[in-house]
């Protein structure tokens, strides 16, 4: 994994490693460069992924170089969040949040 | 619920052209903005995708990159952007409150500029497939759609541009309107009827989108004959306008008929003394980047003259 901040960016051939195979649940970010509302809910994922630290990773995947995975899980929005537990997608956001309401919705998983 | 002792000088809530706007005109008046850019901030413009229509840049610029322009802009003067949605405001009196989460924050004067919000079909389907090939911004997803059908709804410019920008991705593009007029500008009008690519379905409206869960059609309706069809596409993009995002503000301020708020002959000044108002959530005329860029500047410039007064 390398490090972008509190969150940590991931990769088409990092994610079975990083993602699936991980002991702690990892939200992650389906987003690329061109996209306005990515940019929107960037800080909101830094500060969940600084605040949660140890029981959340939160893991950014630019779907321009990665689109494998994005077509893996069917993703055709971005930002679209998934938390991944257990090697399981448990979770899908779609769209910008606020902390408040990102939080309420992993409320059940986290 | 804890409240500061400060009083600031103006309060502006919104973060568009209109919001940052008045957030460098304010800065640069010494009057220290407090900006709630709110959770989506950036505004309207951050889901466009080109903006050729804004003076000064001749190549034209992306709507997310316009807004981090007048954003740098608006932080060089000093203003104090936060991203964060303001939840309740008190607008009454010489004092006025903004409420965000547990911490409340005072100003003699507001600028709202909460802008508009896109506006749904409302039509069985949508909602749940946002994200499964419903899209509200075309920018953002088309990427996903490469080789693929899809439509787009709605008549007036952002539907051509957005028809127009997905051409690049997918196989063909079926833009689909209730009326024969539209709203569009001639040129952008023209530019998606020369386009191979876009395919143009007039008098017909969307009663329903079909998938499970990833979308697979749509249900069309002919608005003049009533007949009704069905038309394949794994992508439907939405572009029929917005609703002003007035809300907050209601039963304080004087909304118009639509949820506009009103503001008297050519000020910005709302029916509330000291609270002024700007951009989208004015505006159902122009609409437009450059003009809510306009009377975001008026609307600090009212505040300042009104502050003046009321030393």
């Amino acid at each position: 994994m390398s490090d972008t901040g509190a969150t940590v960016a991931v990769t088409d051939d990092s994610f079975s490693d990083d993602v699936l195979a991980s002991a702690t649940p990892v939200l992650v970010d389906f987003w690329a460069t061109w996209c306005g509302p990515c940019k929107m809910i960037a800080p909101v994922l830094e500060e969940l992924a600084t605040e949660k630290a140890g029981e959340l990773t939160v893991a950014k995947l630019d779907v321009d170089a990665n689109p494998g995975t994005a077509r893996d899980f069917q993703v055709v929005s971005i930002p679209t969040l998934i938390l991944f537990k257990n090697g399981a997608p448990v979770k899908r956001i779609v769209g910008t949040k606020g902390k408040a309401a990102l939080l309420r919705e992993l409320a059940d998983h986290v | 619920m804890t409240s500061t002792p400060t009083i600031h000088d103006v309060i502006i809530i919104g973060s568009g052209p209109a919001g940052y706007t008045a957030a460098v005109y304010a800065a640069r008046a010494q009057l220290k903005p407090l900006v709630f850019e709110g959770v989506a901030f950036g505004g309207a413009l951050m889901t466009t995708t080109e903006v050729e229509n804004y003076p000064g840049f001749k190549e034209g610029i992306t709507g997310p990159e316009l807004m981090e322009e007048m954003r740098e802009q608006a932080l060089r003067f000093g203003a104090d952007l936060r991203m964060e949605d303001v939840d309740e405001v008190s607008l009454e009196g010489p004092v006025k409150t903004v409420t965000v989460g547990d911490e409340t924050y005072a100003a003699h004067s507001v600028i709202l500029a909460m802008g508009a919000a896109a506006r749904h079909l409302g039509v069985p389907g949508e909602e749940e497939r946002i994200g499964t090939g419903v899209s509200t911004c075309a920018t953002c997803d088309g990427f996903f759609f490469r080789d693929q059908d899809i439509a787009v709804i709605g008549g007036g410019d952002s539907a051509m541009e957005e028809a127009t920008f997905l051409t690049r991705f997918a196989r063909s593009v079926t833009l689909i309107h209730r009326r024969d007029e539209f709203r569009a500008s001639k040129i952008m009008l023209e530019r998606a009827k020369a386009n191979e690519k876009i395919t143009i379905l007039t008098n017909t409206a969307v009663t329903q989108v079909e998938g499970e869960p990833k979308v697979t059609g749509l249900r069309l309706r002919d608005v003049i004959t009533g007949e009704e069809s069905k038309l394949a596409v794994t992508g439907v993009f939405v572009a029929i306008g917005h609703d002003p995002r007035s809300e907050l503000v209601r039963g304080q301020v004087e909304l118009d008929d639509e949820g506009y708020v009103a503001v008297k002959d050519r000020t910005t000044s709302t029916s509330i003394d000291g609270v002024f108002a700007a951009g989208d959530l004015v505006d159902h005329t122009y609409r437009q980047a450059v003009t809510a860029a306009g009377s975001g500047c008026s609307a600090a410039i009212d505040a300042e003259r009104w502050l003046a007064d009321h030393e």
